[in-house]
């Protein structure tokens, strides 16, 4: 079948979304690893800021990244009429 | 459509209510268990009671869930609620490792360790935004089946199943061993015994009800395992700092650590111990240089000793360690090298000072060698992190798991819900690894050995790879530098010292047995479908009736579930280290080729072929050059095989995904693009629904 204009605008949408996501995943990751050093200087709540992070900020962002989506992403198919309907 | 929402909103609540009942009874079945004990249970029933009741239980589920329907055995009917599907997920993904090891590794490693935190974590991302989503559209039973479908014919689908058995295998081998582990400490059975026991327990699930049976039976098992990790770190945490929830407080203890680390590093009884170490080394080292003549010299001052001992007609102990020693001296020049070596390595690692556990990347060296060890570190910290992470998305018993739900949007709050459930535990664990720190520094630490801490007491004597102390520098005091410690006991021995009673330490026990049960069963799965689903019937006989596909892959099941324990009761405890290695060889034979189908409509067959051959090609030549293990295996001078860029075998993916990723891309673009079939079997997995749609790809 033949794609829409407002299919295509879906798609774009979505990888756009799934970008951010992504980049948001990969500072928090592989950035704050990376200068895990330097920003053990700072105390956070009495942990090295470095440590907080990857033993328990980066996961937290994890699962606020993952509703996100899901939650975006269920009203996007709505919006562009892709949804499955209620099930 | 109303008709399939009521349907399976009505479903849910049947389960909620179920699973609610399930853990409430199983609560009260511990409190009971915990009043007997108080009578006078004696702790080998309490173990026996654990093992039977549970594995019965899950053997219960099992039978209640049988199934000779395809649907009901691939993909559980595909009507699992997100919910529930997170929770299974989460049990299947928890393995023995996860559950009894990682504190005790976030324990020896610190900082470091935590690239196994946020890496099998932060791989649910790339689960949920590159593949979930789409797979679940697709819908059918197995991952080589997309592979299949996307990149035709049957060279990508053998390839995808070559690939999934290769890192199937080797992790269900590590389960069952573990069940083995667990089976014969919790009973005092013998291992082997152990093995197949829990391969029962494994099987009457699995055999019955296929993926439907093992789903509801994980959702069980995360219950147990869940509850089991939560009890004994809290109540050490209640013990420490006087508040509950450990994960929110242990920044302060963590505070505390570096300061006793600090004063444990100059203290002078300390160094002295330290010394002593360093000094075997060296001794070590010496006699390695002045092979072969050394050799000699050594072995003839040993059998000297054996007889001026005799003549001295010294105590008969020492007699017979004289004697022992002259047995098992070195047959050869070449032996004694090897055995002095690991002398050597041994004992220089014990003359460090203790490392801090809050510092990232640390070291002892200083000046310009110690900033090229820290970024040396640092580089393989990343690369071992993403290389979990690739692997995570990439590997087929968990990807699997997301064809089961309702829905697109189902399958998207599923991979939230398992990671929800994931992270409970994993960032429990390296609170727990800093509490049991902080008591072995502050408490155990300084203890006289007439008068030890009763956990250390007692679990040295059971097992010196868990547990060793001893006192090298004889002032009838323990130093730090004097104990040993495995990385399993940290979850072994926390509810002794949180002071609890025996029945928790079944409890911890039957949690770990729920985590690496949970784990094989879905792995067994995979590898069995792979064989049966993938192999005979979409190659060998595609007009197998349903019933022989099923009766089939029973079969096969029960074939694989045999030559793995088989292979476990071998012990090959040194194959253990190939779990860590399995991620890197999903990511790099399933990643590039499964998101770049999805996300590239331009990709193509050759292109994917040369991607998934090229990717896991280059992945497990650097582990067969480069781990020890196969360098004896095959021969190698390691010498001969520096690591690239200083990128430890574990993380071999590195040069696997983008090798695989580029590969895909280039070669693609040198052939022609795909058909039309295939392109618009592509935008229809883009779409949860798309109207008019003539692509079905939903197999029943």
């Amino acid at each position: 079948m033949q794609l829409t204009a407002k299919h295509k605008e879906y798609w774009n949408r979505n990888l756009r979304i799934t970008a951010v996501l992504l980049f948001i995943w990969f500072v928090v990751t592989f950035v704050m690893s990376w200068f895990a050093r330097p920003l053990a200087e700072i105390n956070f709540f009495g942990w090295p800021l470095s440590f907080y992070m990857a033993a328990q900020g980066s996961l937290i962002i994890y699962v606020l990244i993952l509703y996100y989506y899901a939650n975006k992403m269920g009203k996007l198919d709505i919006e562009y009429g892709v949804d499955e309907g209620d099930m | 459509m109303a008709v399939t929402a009521s349907a399976n909103r009505a479903f849910f609540n049947q389960l909620r209510k179920y699973y609610t009942w399930y853990t409430g009874g199983f609560i009260t079945f511990v409190i009971v268990l915990a009043i007997l004990e108080q009578f006078g249970l004696p702790k080998v029933w309490i173990g026996y009671v654990f093992l039977v009741a549970t594995i019965m239980l899950y053997a219960g589920i099992g039978i209640m869930s049988r199934t000779a329907d395809v649907a009901e055995y691939y993909v559980a009917g595909r009507r699992v609620p997100a919910l529930f599907n997170g929770m299974a997920t989460g049990a299947d993904w928890m393995s023995a490792a996860s559950f009894i090891g990682m504190a005790g590794g976030l324990y020896l490693q610190g900082f470091d360790g935590l690239a196994f935190i946020m890496g099998w974590t932060g791989g649910y991302c790339l689960v949920a935004l590159f593949l979930a989503p789409y797979l679940r559209k697709f819908g059918q039973f197995t991952i080589p089946d997309f592979l299949g479908a996307r990149y035709g014919g049957n060279i990508a689908r053998s390839i995808g199943i070559f690939a999934a058995i290769l890192c199937s295998f080797t992790y269900v081998v590590a389960q069952i061993y573990g069940v083995g582990l667990i089976t014969s400490r919790l009973t005092g059975l013998e291992f082997g015994v152990g093995v197949f026991v829990g391969l029962a327990g494994i099987l009457v699930c699995s055999f019955l009800g296929g993926m439907r049976a093992v789903t509801w039976t994980q959702v069980a098992q995360y219950i147990i395992l869940i509850i089991a990790y939560m009890i004994p770190v809290v109540w050490l945490s209640v013990k420490i700092t006087g508040v509950p929830v450990p994960q929110l407080v242990y920044g302060g203890v963590l505070e505390r650590v570096t300061q006793l680390e600090k004063k444990l590093t100059v203290d002078p009884k300390e160094v002295e111990v330290r010394k002593i170490f360093a000094d075997r080394a060296a001794d070590a080292r010496k006699r390695i240089e002045g092979l072969p003549g050394s050799w000699e010299t050594a072995r003839a001052d040993a059998a000297k000793r054996v007889e001026d001992l005799r003549t001295a007609n010294a105590p008969a102990a020492d007699i017979r360690a004289a004697e022992k020693t002259v047995a098992d001296f070195p047959k050869s020049a070449d032996d004694a090298r090897k055995a002095w070596q690991a002398q050597a390595s041994a004992n220089a690692g014990r003359a460090g000072p203790p490392l801090p556990h809050a510092e990232p990347f640390p070291t002892n060296k200083t000046g310009e060698a110690g900033e090229k060890e820290r970024n040396s570190k640092r580089l393989n910290f990343l690369a071992l992190t993403l290389c979990l992470m690739v692997g995570t998305a990439a590997l087929p018993h968990i990807l699997m798991r997301y064809y089961t739900t309702p829905s697109v949007n189902e399958a998207r709050r599923s991979v939230f819900w398992s990671l929800f459930f994931i992270f409970l535990l994993y960032f429990t664990a390296p609170a727990l690894a800093v509490l049991v720190k902080y008591e072995v520094y502050s408490a155990v630490v300084g203890s006289s050995f007439a008068n030890l801490p009763a956990w250390v007491a007692a679990w040295s004597s059971i097992d010196p790879g868990l547990l060793s102390i001893s006192d090298i520098n004889k002032d009838g005091i323990l130093q730090l530098a004097e104990i040993r410690l495995g990385q399993d006991i940290i979850v072994l021995a926390t509810p002794e010292i949180a002071g609890l009673p025996y029945v928790i330490s079944g409890l911890v026990a039957a949690g770990g047995l729920a985590a690496a049960l949970s784990t094989a069963d879905g792995l067994l799965l995979t590898i069995a479908n792979a064989l049966s689903h993938d192999t005979y019937y979409k190659m060998i006989n595609p007009n197998a009736s349903t019933q022989k596909r099923v009766m089939i892959s029973k079969i096969l099941l029960l074939c694989v579930a045999l030559t793995a324990a088989y292979v476990t009761s071998l012990k090959p405890g040194d194959i253990l280290f190939l779990v860590g290695a399995a991620f890197s060889l999903a990511a790099a034979a399933f990643f590039p080729a499964l998101a770049l189908g999805i996300f590239w409509k331009r990709a193509n067959k050759p292109g994917a072929i040369a991607g998934m051959v090229l990717g896991l090609g280059i992945t497990m030549y650097y582990m067969a050059t480069r781990y020890p293990f196969f360098q004896q295996a095959l021969g190698l001078n390691p010498a001969d095989y520096p690591f690239w860029f200083g990128i430890a075998p574990i993380s071999s993916g590195i040069f696997g995904i983008p090798l695989g990723i580029l590969a895909i891309i280039v070669v693609s673009l040198l052939t022609p693009e795909p058909d039309k079939q295939t392109q618009e079997l592509v935008e229809h997995v883009r779409y949860p629904n798309l109207r008019g749609d003539t692509v079905n790809t939903l197999a029943r």
